[in-house]
């Protein structure tokens, strides 16, 4: 997925669209949003981003869950299998982003892309509701789609890459 | 300057403001289960060495703590999971990349063996003791007839508790301060420390004491050289070691940490064997308190100091 985040106004749609799709219990989220102030006044320059699971490539979460509840699915995205999951937070404490949580149920969840909605082939919740379009859903190694153009075309960062996990999130400057 | 901040209101149960995921039966976890390994580790060490007779407590009557421990320890991390009734999925893969799998793996072996280890003993240590059963009589026998290739497997097995009980916190590289190979080490000898002071608190023979608080001296002074070589390697780090570091140099654990760890668990109790074994007179829970005391404190420190160090915001 690639965030634009000169387009991103942080009008917190996506986060509201994902708890609604996803029916995530109150008071937890699967995404956020997440302001960036830089320079000093006068010159500061803003700007936001949604952030959410990066589906890491080298993913500490799938390696460090002792039951394999935690696995990377075909397509590269990142699920938790919640009849397998013991609930022992391991992989939350291996993520450096923060990207999951314990469900009141006792599994423990995150984002999953949509993919209910990726299986019927639409996008995820999150990139249909933007107001602004700035979210871009596609396969990396497909080199026409929609996000592997965006690459190709503007400058972009991922986030803590020294963590060493190949996260999947880009963001668009 | 620059500034990040989540402004989508995320303030989820034991991640937000900062990750707190784990908690004190974690710690505790981790504690009893490098009490555990030190003591079997010592039973075991012991009885390959002959030393049976010489050192009474370290071989039977200190080896009954290590099956409580464990199971306690196993009780607390159970109670931790958050979907309690799939626990058995555990033991349904074995995930060699999953320090938590084959963490569980060992317990799941050495729970077991160490009761064993303290029933072959049963006899020795009350006389009149009876298995009742022929079957276990017979299995009694044979196990006091293999005990040396059984203390070397239980002296295998209790390194790998010792060190997976580091390895638990170390092998999370999104929290800095666990992510150093030496915390491996660093909780096994200090396990095998706290396993040598409970033992040396139940002895009741002055030459025991002695050999044990000889040994446990090595071990805290290696324990203190890790500790500093730590630090050394966080100053010596990154950014986000730095931070790390700071927690613990006039960061909230300053205290906790140098006090109550490095002085009253390791120094002070250090000073205090120095001093019976050159011949003054100390109660012999005292120095055996502080150590298990400071062990634990490690544990509570380390576990909720790694969870607050991190890469981003
Ligand atoms: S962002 Fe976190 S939860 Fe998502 S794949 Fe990476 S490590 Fe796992
Ligand atoms: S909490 Fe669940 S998904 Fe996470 S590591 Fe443990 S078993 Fe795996």
């Amino acid at each position: 997925m690639a965030i634009d985040t000169n387009k991103c106004v942080g009008c917190a749609d996506c986060v509201v669209a994902c708890q609604t799709e996803n029916n995530v219990p109150h008071g937890f989220s699967r995404d956020w949003i997440v302001e960036n102030v830089a320079g000093t006044y006068p010159n500061l320059n803003m700007n936001f981003r949604s952030e959410r699971c990066n589906h890491c490539d080298n993913a500490p979460c799938v390696r460090c869950c002792p039951t394999g509840a935690s696995h990377i699915a075909e397509g590269g995205i990142v699920l938790v299998t919640h009849d397998d999951c013991i609930g022992c937070s391991a992989c939350i404490e291996s993520c450096p982003y923060d990207a999951r949580y314990v469900h009141p149920d006792g599994y423990v969840d995150k984002c999953t892309f949509c993919i209910q909605r990726i299986d019927k082939g639409q996008n995820p919740a999150c990139v249909d509701v933007c107001p602004t379009h700035c979210l871009h859903f596609g396969d990396l190694d497909n080199p026409n789609s929609e996000v592997s153009l965006a690459l190709k075309n503007r400058k972009w960062y991922v986030l803590a890459p020294e963590a060493g996990t190949k996260p999947q999130l880009y963001f668009l400057t | 300057m620059k500034e990040e901040l989540i402004v989508s209101g995320r303030n989820i149960p034991g991640i937000d403001p900062y990750l707190n995921m784990w908690h004190w039966q974690i710690a505790l976890y981790l504690f009893l289960g490098g009490l555990a390994a030190g003591v079997i580790f010592f039973a075991a060490y012991f009885v390959v060495r002959g030393k049976e007779k010489e050192m009474p407590a370290a071989v039977k009557w200190a080896s009954i703590i290590a099956p409580a421990a464990l199971v306690i320890g196993l009780g607390a991390l159970f109670w931790d999971l958050n979907h309690k009734l799939y626990f058995w999925k555990l033991y349904t893969t074995i995930r060699f990349t999953s320090p938590m799998s084959w963490g569980a793996w060992t317990l799941m072996l050495i729970t077991p063996l160490s009761m064993v280890w303290v029933a072959s003993y049963m006899k020795e240590m009350f006389p009149k003791w009876d298995w009742k059963l022929g079957f276990l009589n017979s299995f009694e026998k044979w196990v006091i007839k293999n005990r040396i290739p059984f203390a070397w497997i239980m002296m295998i097995l209790s390194i790998i508790l010792g060190v997976y009980t580091g390895i638990l916190l170390s092998a999370f590289n999104a929290r800095p301060l666990w992510n150093t190979s030496i915390l491996g080490p660093l909780f096994l000898v200090s396990g095998f420390s706290t396993g040598l002071a409970a033992t040396m608190w139940i002895s009741r023979d002055e030459h025991e004491r002695k050999v044990l608080s000889r040994l446990d001296l090595i071990f805290i002074a290696v324990e203190l050289f890790l500790i500093i070589h730590l630090f050394m390697g966080f100053m010596a780090g990154t950014a986000v070691k730095l931070e790390a570091f700071k927690l613990f140099l006039g960061g909230p654990f300053t205290v906790s940490f140098w006090v109550f760890v490095v002085l009253l668990g390791l120094i002070l109790p250090g000073i205090l064997e120095i001093l019976e074994l050159s011949g003054y007179r100390v109660p012999r829970w005292v120095p055996a308190f502080l150590i298990l005391f400071g062990g634990l404190m490690f544990r509570f420190v380390m576990v909720e100091a790694g969870q607050i160090t991190r890469f981003l915001y």
